[in-house]
């Protein structure tokens, strides 16, 4: 091999590292952080390692915002599965059943999808209000499920428009209906396409903040997002709780990432519209 | 079995009224709720929101009566305005090159038959995988002008040094760049390592035998073919620029403004100030900028998937 192979081989290997380095830094200094205790919190130390292992800032920042935990998880898995059976069922009807202009409503749906949230908050907030849903975990459910639609059906769609057409034939020749085809070729084959769906859009709403922050703001009935927030907005800024609180609110979506990356990313790429 | 499932199948139909057993009649009718629901919440809610920008709703109790391009006139009038429109400039100037030309490199890096890249994969498309609102906590902790990255840079040897990062009263944005290309970067990298690995190996076999260096292969083969990926790069980026609003809520305007976005001063106009008029002017400038940046992408989009 020759020097100056070597030499660009290492380079490789230092550029990869350095990035490396940026992206976990912040949850290195998180960790660091989120272990001292607040009398040892200074700016000064934030690279010093904590004197010693100490769980106390995780337990009064889970003590704080555990409530607001759970309301991400009964915000969360609701809204995910709901807005995934809906992608499940469009999506079908876009790639088996499609009609006049069926291509122009998943575009019109598809258009929405990459438009600012704020472009809809006044309205939103003022029927929520007279549905009698705003300030509610109820309401900000049925907000995710609709927002969801667009990105769910575009999924399934993709996923369906590459089930043989011959299959769907073959079943209707065979007798069978509209939910018969459905129930009996279409779902047996969308297991991973449901895994791919509903890890995206749990992902999505766990970590999702405008909306949240519109619809829940009271602290009590507040997802985690909201809850960082509120960390971040007293008087002194504790350093510790606010990185433990981080971390405890990320720990759900990190975990799901690293087990199930591979559908984290078919999601991604599928969901660009690059997949 | 089978045929058990056939004949449940076969026999819902026929409990249905006569209009309802032609399927394509029923197919429409499962989408409906779903097209009703989108075209409320979102269409709709869009008309709505320009229609509030144009009334006279500047208080917290309702009033839409009309009052013509008032809000608009305050909205251009407001020095606050002019700074959001400079950082946008900023923000989706740095935000798009830093995730672009960063997304490029590790994947071009990642293609190149690396050990541990999954490792390697995994850890740059991380913070991802958490909230903006995790990066934009984390990373006010490190920007601290006081200390911080700073620190690490005076333990370097270069203690003259000490940029103010989000606190500088001009540049602030640019440090929220880094914060919104730390969780963004490795999005694109993923896009362009998929675009990557669909070039088929012969173009690239081809192109060496006819004595195309790394630096041509990807000038004249690469890059050109990777062109796809970069507009969808370029439009997500651009989207996500326009709607920044995460990092601001967090770290807050800075002096001067430095680090407001539009996504934010509608926020506060809007539920802070209850100035919903002005509120919904912004929004509706938002949405006006995001339309020739989704359109163009969209149709191009549909019109390959046709082919």
């Amino acid at each position: 091999m020759s020097w100056h192979r070597l030499l660009a081989g290492s380079t490789k290997y230092a550029v990869l590292i350095a990035f490396a380095a940026f992206y976990l830094v912040p949850f290195y200094v998180m960790i660091l952080t989120g272990l001292k205790p607040l009398e040892d919190i200074s700016s000064f130390e934030i690279w010093n390692m904590p004197k010693s292992l100490d769980f106390g800032s995780f337990r009064e920042a889970w003590n704080q915002m555990d409530t607001n935990f759970w309301n991400s998880v009964r915000i969360t898995i609701p809204g995910a599965i709901v807005s995934t059976f809906l992608g499940s069922l469009n999506g079908y009807v876009f790639a088996k059943w499609g009609f006049r202009g069926s291509n122009w409503i998943l575009f019109l749906f598809v258009f929405g999808m990459f438009l600012p949230g704020q472009g809809i908050l006044i309205p939103l907030v003022w029927v929520l209000q007279f549905m009698g849903l705003y300030g509610k975990v109820n309401g900000l459910i049925m907000a995710y499920c609709i927002f969801g639609i667009p990105i769910t059906s575009l999924l399934f769609y993709r996923y369906y428009a590459s089930v043989p057409d011959e299959l769907v034939d073959a079943s209707k020749i065979d007798g069978c209906g509209f939910f018969g085809i459905y129930r009996r070729i279409i779902l047996p084959l969308s297991g991973p396409t449901f895994a791919v769906v509903g890890v995206w859009q749990c992902t999505r709403i766990w970590n999702e903040y405008l909306m949240a922050l519109v619809v829940l703001g009271n602290p009590a009935r507040a997802p985690v997002t909201v809850a960082i927030k509120n960390f971040s907005s007293m008087g002194v800024i504790p350093w510790n709780l606010q990185m433990a609180a981080a971390l405890i609110a990320s720990v759900p979506t990190i975990a799901v990432y690293l087990l199930l990356g591979k559908l984290f990313m078919r999601g991604l790429l599928e969901g660009s519209l690059s997949g | 079995m089978q045929s058990e499932l056939s004949a449940r199948a076969k026999s819902l139909p026929a409990l249905l009224p006569k209009w309802l057993r032609d399927d394509r009649k029923i197919a429409i009718l499962v989408l409906a709720p779903s097209i009703i629901a989108v075209a409320v919440f979102i269409y709709i809610f869009m008309g709505w929101t320009l229609y509030i920008s144009v009334s006279n709703w500047d208080r917290p109790t309702l009033d839409l009566s009309f009052a013509g391009l008032k809000n608009w006139q305050r909205l251009v009038n407001d020095p606050r305005f002019h700074i959001d429109l400079r950082n946008l400039v900023l923000f989706a100037v740095g935000y798009m090159s830093q995730c672009i030309v960063i997304g490029f490199l590790l994947a071009a890096l990642l293609n190149e038959r690396i050990r541990g890249e999954v490792f390697f994969r995994t850890v740059f498309l991380m913070p991802f995988a958490v909230s903006a609102v995790v990066s934009g906590t984390a990373w006010r902790w490190l920007q601290v002008p006081s200390a911080g990255i700073n620190l690490l840079i005076a333990n370097m040897g270069f203690e003259n040094f000490r940029p103010l990062w989000y606190m500088h009263p001009k540049l602030g944005m640019l440090a929220i760049t880094i914060m919104g290309a730390w969780q963004f970067s490795g999005f694109v990298m993923a896009l362009y390592l998929a675009g990557l690995r669909a070039i088929p190996d012969e173009l690239r076999e081809a192109a060496v035998i006819d004595g195309a260096g790394t630096i041509a292969l990807y000038r004249h083969v690469f890059i050109p073919m990777l062109r796809p990926v970069t507009f969808t790069a370029i439009v997500l980026t651009g989207a996500g620029s326009i709607g920044n609003f995460e990092i601001p809520s967090i770290i807050g305007t800075g002096p001067g403004f430095a680090t407001d976005t539009l996504g934010f001063y509608m926020f506060e106009q809007t539920f802070r100030s209850s100035r919903y008029g002005l509120g919904a002017a912004v929004a509706t400038f938002m949405l006006v900028l995001s339309i020739p940046l989704v359109l163009p992408y969209l149709i191009s989009v549909l019109r390959e998937e046709r082919e």
